[in-house]
């Protein structure tokens, strides 16, 4: 019983975990149109889906933002974490906790007050609100992963490179950049999935100039059940899983 | 000036970092604050004069009763994710390595997935004609469909699916770091099982408990979606009335100022956990 009984619990655990993310994908594949008796096996709300003109517009709106959100977070954050792991400076600690405010901060309080700031310099919400907002909530998790990744490497290999004669920027550019390569990577895809998975954040501070994914899902799911968004949500469950895969054999990877 | 000329790519480094920073963190943040003691004005949201009236209306009895329910919801979200999460986290530090890291990647793929998908998933599951209803009744458990959705206990059963996973982790990093020493020792000198876990595990493994509820309280007070789609229009969270307040009845002063609260609510729940942390420190341990 000793060996069995954590075995059986853990078991059931994640069953509960797994067992609405099965019910959407069946769902998904299902004719009816009421969702919860099975009416056979049909592709229509794929098709459903992807013949809606505003649906497929939110997701490569969805798309092309999470791509640059993860673009533009990993460069930034990736220089941060250079400079927080090398460079001696005044207020060093400031850096370090404004980091550490906007991860564990409610989103909702990252969200009214860039809203509240975006509102005062008179930026339009669309687009670039949204960008510098998803930048700014995933930068803590890309400086994160490549701080833990600089943390265990060689201090003496940057120490040789500029004996040797190379600039701070040539020595980052062939010593550093290759070194914290995997965890560049494991980084953006971290990016691009909080990016797209976001509502709280985008909520706030979207334009109707620019509609994105989740924000449609939102409107759809509030009222009634749609099933349309049980095959939007398998897709994106594949999705993720796929960035999910990739980021872990990347990290893997990198460690032998 | 040195700075500049001798290390350009170091000063442009800072300068971009900090500017970030500055501007996308730290003024915004002033500008809520400074928004919750100024007056409500329609046209350009906030006006002079300085005000404590945000804060005074936070008091009022309707607004008290809505945060202090949210804080029940928030609570009860918080209990019975570390009530499964505890247990769940020790069994997991049990199971041999190879096996983990394929547990710990299945716990992580939901946390990777569309919150609000994952939360309309519920909702088929809830719903009055729903699959749990359904099931119940053809084991013929129950006669009637029960009312399940549109309830405080959905919106704790949503708040649990999308948190779990935060309470695990810590819990399980601890039960990571807990040695066997201790508990042989333990068993040498004579404690039992009970007298074990109160005196060993549970101190030890306390700072795993208070980031779990760091991680889970917070958000639970703040994911406005979840109660839109299970709640119904009784069971609002605080991230609801700060919503409303900043998008529909365009109140930004009280929004801000119910801001300033979770936020005051984090900075309490992050002291608690440094202290735990270094109680443990200097115990030597």
């Amino acid at each position: 019983m000793n060996r069995w009984l954590p075995r059986t619990y853990l078991t059931l655990v994640y069953l509960l975990l797994y067992v609405p993310i099965v019910v959407l994908v069946v769902f998904s594949f299902n004719e009816s149109r009421t969702g919860y008796e099975w009416g056979g096996l049909s592709l229509r709300w794929y098709e459903a889906l992807f013949n809606n003109r505003a649906m497929v517009q939110a997701m490569w709106n969805s798309l092309w933002l999470a791509l640059s959100a993860a673009t533009v977070s990993t460069l930034i954050g990736a220089l941060t974490a250079l400079a927080l792991h090398r460079y001696r400076f005044r207020g060093k600690k400031v850096l370090n906790g404004m980091l550490f405010i906007v991860m564990m901060s409610p989103e909702i309080v990252l969200a009214i007050s860039l809203l509240a700031l975006f509102l005062l310099v008179g930026l339009q919400l669309g687009y670039v609100s949204l960008l510098l907002a998803h930048v700014t909530f995933c930068l803590p998790f890309v400086v994160i992963t490549v701080m833990a990744r600089l943390s265990g490497f060689d201090e003496r290999l940057p120490e040789a490179a500029r004996d040797l004669g190379a600039s701070d920027f040539t020595m980052t550019r062939t010593v550093l950049i290759p070194v914290i390569m995997p965890a560049l990577l494991a980084g953006w895809l971290l990016g691009f999935t909080l990016s797209l998975d976001d509502v709280v954040v985008s909520t706030f501070v979207s334009g109707p100039s620019y509609e994105i994914l989740p924000l449609r899902i939102y409107s759809m799911v509030r009222v009634g059940l749609k099933p349309e968004v049980n095959a939007l949500g398998t897709l994106l469950l594949v999705f993720s899983l796929v960035m999910l895969i990739l980021s872990q054999w990347i990290l893997l990877r990198s460690k032998r | 000036m040195r700075s500049l000329t001798q290390q350009p790519f170091r000063t442009a480094v800072l300068v971009l970092v900090w500017g970030w920073l500055l501007f996308l963190v730290l003024t915004p943040n002033l500008l809520v604050v400074g928004a919750s003691v100024m007056t409500r004005d329609p046209g350009s949201f906030i006006s002079l004069p300085l005000t404590l009236d945000a804060y005074r209306q936070l008091l009022n009895p309707l607004y008290l009763e809505v945060f202090l329910h949210s804080l029940y919801m928030a609570a009860m979200t918080t209990l019975v994710c570390l009530l499964i999460g505890y247990p769940f986290a020790w069994a997991l530090s049990k199971v041999g390595k190879r096996n983990q890291v394929l547990l710990i990647f299945l716990l992580i793929v939901p946390f990777w997935t569309n919150s609000l998908v994952r939360t309309y998933a519920l909702k088929l599951i809830l719903a009055t004609n729903g699959l749990l209803n359904n099931a119940l009744m053809s084991l013929g458990v129950i006669d009637e469909p029960m009312q399940l959705l549109y309830t405080e206990g959905a919106v704790i059963i949503g708040l649990v699916y999308l948190l779990l996973p935060f309470m695990i982790l810590p819990l399980y990093s601890v039960f990571e770091d807990l040695q066997e020493d201790y508990l042989r020792a333990s068993h040498d000198l004579g404690a039992g099982r009970l007298s074990t876990f109160i005196h060993v595990i549970v101190p030890l493994t306390l700072p795993g408990v208070l980031a779990g509820i760091m991680l889970v309280l917070l958000p639970a007070m703040g994911l406005f979606f979840v109660p839109d789609i299970l709640g119904g229009s009784r069971n609002l969270l605080v991230g609801n009335v700060i919503k409303n307040q900043f998008l529909d009845a365009r109140n930004w002063p009280f929004g801000a100022a119910a801001s300033i609260m979770l936020t005051l609510a984090m900075a309490f729940l992050m002291f608690a956990h440094r202290l735990s942390k270094r109680r443990i420190g200097e115990d030597g341990v």
